[in-house]
């Protein structure tokens, strides 16, 4: 069980610390030094936000952009660091700890924007995501490699000797990204968009990978996502603006509400029609 | 041979035994083992130090290995490799030095190959460089190539450079002739108050030549690395260069690539970039469950590898 209490999340203003850095020439203070900021001039992208996120559930969360999503799950991931609040997993305080920590915990985290790598092979990152090495040997055997692979439509045999790097397309990259999650096969997982940069044909694998990742007995998902297929598909439906909850409940009572404030947009409504 | 050159020799050459094929080995400035075939000969300089290999034309899949290994402290040498490769030939070619210093004198090897490419030739040369010993002696190598590659012929050529070399500085010149390529792809790591430089100089001459370079290196600590690239375009053909490093510590890292165009249909590209590791590779490394310095590990050695 996830749970977050009371957490907010503040940034600086770039353009007003950089006033405060010239100003502080005429002031004689040593250059870089970063002047406390006084509230007004901070942005607040997580607000206040108390939520529990059950065992073995499947929880969208959605909302306009800018609403503090992407900041939402990157606070669960260690990735931001919360100014204030509290974050707990399965009873521990996990609030303080890093990346790798709560990675070892039974974390995961699909970027939005995956990270591209020179000389990292498909093959290397999903072996490293399956626990890398044990006796000098990778955990995980090519088969597998081969299964999580064409669960994201690939094919293994083109991509497990090819890099991560500029020469895969934005769509490769994302499902190569998605694979790695399933490779964890951890107890949580957090998808920030995992839509984003997907063509039509692989986003029904995508919905068939979330089903299968459901129906896996000890699997939570938390999945950031403006699509109504991803969200018919969730049991529960978090719906985030301006950095505090909305909305938060069963799938048939927030869905209905939803659709109706976004009717006459058909790219929010059905984005398979949108795309043909 | 001893314990330490074997394991030089491993180092820069992946050899456990002798090779197959031709091979000279040349340890603490003299000449240990030398095999020749029916293709390729090798035969001692008389006024200077050094070999001539001699390939005979129409000589495909034979290897040639000639890797040199100092483990006696203080030791400098000055060699001159000359290869000769005929017209039609397909060979592998491993050069490399090692060096062990547990003195206090430094150790040094520069070694000056020369290459005559035939036509038709496709020639793979690699040259690894690796040093060992804590001793205070510096492990310094100077290795300067110089390439004619012949009509229509190929030269693939990789150097490496992980570990343990001091000082070194890298001299690789080439000249092609009509329909002729070479790849030159570098690999370097330099640590502590280490320095390399890098020089490369091509002459692409004849009509449809081309080259490509490709340097990527790590500078780590307080090492210093210097890339010079220089590419003429004297006809109508393609040179690309392109050199990647990545930086870290308290290092430093120029790169200086030139292009020159001397024909209208000379097309000519240089890329240069240096960065530390990107903060998102370190973050989705992590992500995976690895610390951030096993992150950057792997980061490095799959840039390198």
């Amino acid at each position: 069980m996830l749970e977050l209490r009371n957490l907010c999340f503040q940034v600086s203003d770039d353009a007003n610390e950089r006033i405060d850095g010239v100003l502080s020439t005429e002031t004689g203070r040593p250059m870089g030094e970063k002047l406390p900021l006084a509230n007004p001039h901070s942005k607040e992208i997580i607000r206040d936000i108390n939520l529990t996120f059950k065992d073995n559930a499947f929880v969208a969360i959605t909302g306009p952009n800018g609403g503090g999503k992407s900041t939402l799950a990157k606070l669960i991931m260690g990735i931001e660091r919360p100014t204030s609040g509290q974050i707990i997993y399965n009873g521990t305080d996990i609030t303080q700890m890093d990346i790798t920590e709560r990675a070892k915990l039974g974390i995961s985290f699909a970027f939005q924007q995956p990270v591209r790598f020179k000389g990292i092979k498909v093959r290397d990152l999903i072996q490293l995501a399956a626990g890398g090495m044990k006796g000098g040997r990778p955990k995980v055997k090519f088969p597998d490699i081969c299964d999580y692979l064409s669960k994201v439509g690939l094919c293994a045999r083109d991509y497990v000797n090819r890099d991560v790097d500029a020469s895969l397309s934005g769509g490769e990259l994302k499902r190569i990204e998605i694979a790695t999650i399933i490779a964890r096969g951890t107890p949580l997982s957090v998808f920030d968009e995992p839509e984003a940069g997907i063509d039509l044909w692989s986003f029904n694998n995508l919905i068939q990978v979330f089903e299968e990742m459901r129906r896996e007995s000890d699997s939570s998902l938390i999945i950031i996502s403006h699509q109504e297929r991803i969200l018919n598909i969730a049991d529960e439906i978090v719906v985030l603006a301006e950095g505090t909850v909305q909305a938060r409940g069963q799938r048939g009572d927030i869905l209905p509400e939803l659709l109706k404030g976004t009717e006459g947009c058909k790219f929010y409504q059905q984005p398979s029609a949108a795309l043909q | 041979m001893d314990e330490i050159q074997k394991n030089l020799l491993e180092q820069v050459a992946g050899l456990h035994e002798m090779p197959a094929g031709a091979y000279n080995i040349r340890a603490n400035g003299k000449s240990v083992e030398r095999s020749t075939t029916a293709h390729i000969d090798i035969v001692t300089k008389e006024e200077k130090q050094g070999i001539d290999i001699i390939i005979k034309p129409g000589t495909k899949k034979e290897s040639v290995h000639i890797p040199v290994v100092l483990s006696q402290s203080g030791l400098t040498e000055m060699v001159y490799n000359d290869f000769y490769i005929g017209d039609d030939c397909d060979v592998t070619i491993v050069a490399g030095c090692g060096i062990h210093n547990s003195g206090d004198s430094d150790s040094r090897h520069d070694g000056l190959h020369s290459f005559y490419i035939g036509k038709n030739s496709h020639v793979k040369y690699v040259e690894k460089h690796y040093g060992s010993g804590d001793g205070g002696g510096g492990r310094i190598m100077n290795p300067e190539t110089k390439v004619e590659v012949g009509e229509n012929s190929f030269m693939e050529m990789e150097t490496v450079q992980i570990k343990g070399v001091d000082s070194t500085k890298r001299l690789t010149s080439a000249k092609l002739a009509e329909g002729a390529r070479i790849v030159v792809t570098e690999k370097l790591m330099t640590h502590g108050s280490q320095f390399a430089e890098t020089s490369f100089h091509v002459d692409l001459d004849g009509a449809d030549s081309s080259a490509n370079i490709i340097s990527r290196s790590v500078a780590r600590d307080d090492s210093r690395q210097v890339f010079y690239s220089k590419i003429n375009g004297n006809n109508r053909c393609k040179g690309h260069s392109e050199c990647d490093g990545i930086i870290m510590d308290r290092a430093h890292i120029s790169a200086i690539p030139e292009i020159t165009a001397e024909h209208l249909d000379a097309e000519l590209i240089h890329e240069a970039a240096i960065g530390k590791i990107a903060g998102d590779q370190i973050t989705k490394l992590m992500t995976l469950g690895l610390t951030e310095a096993e992150a950057e590990a792997q980061i490095v050695n799959g840039f390198l590898k």
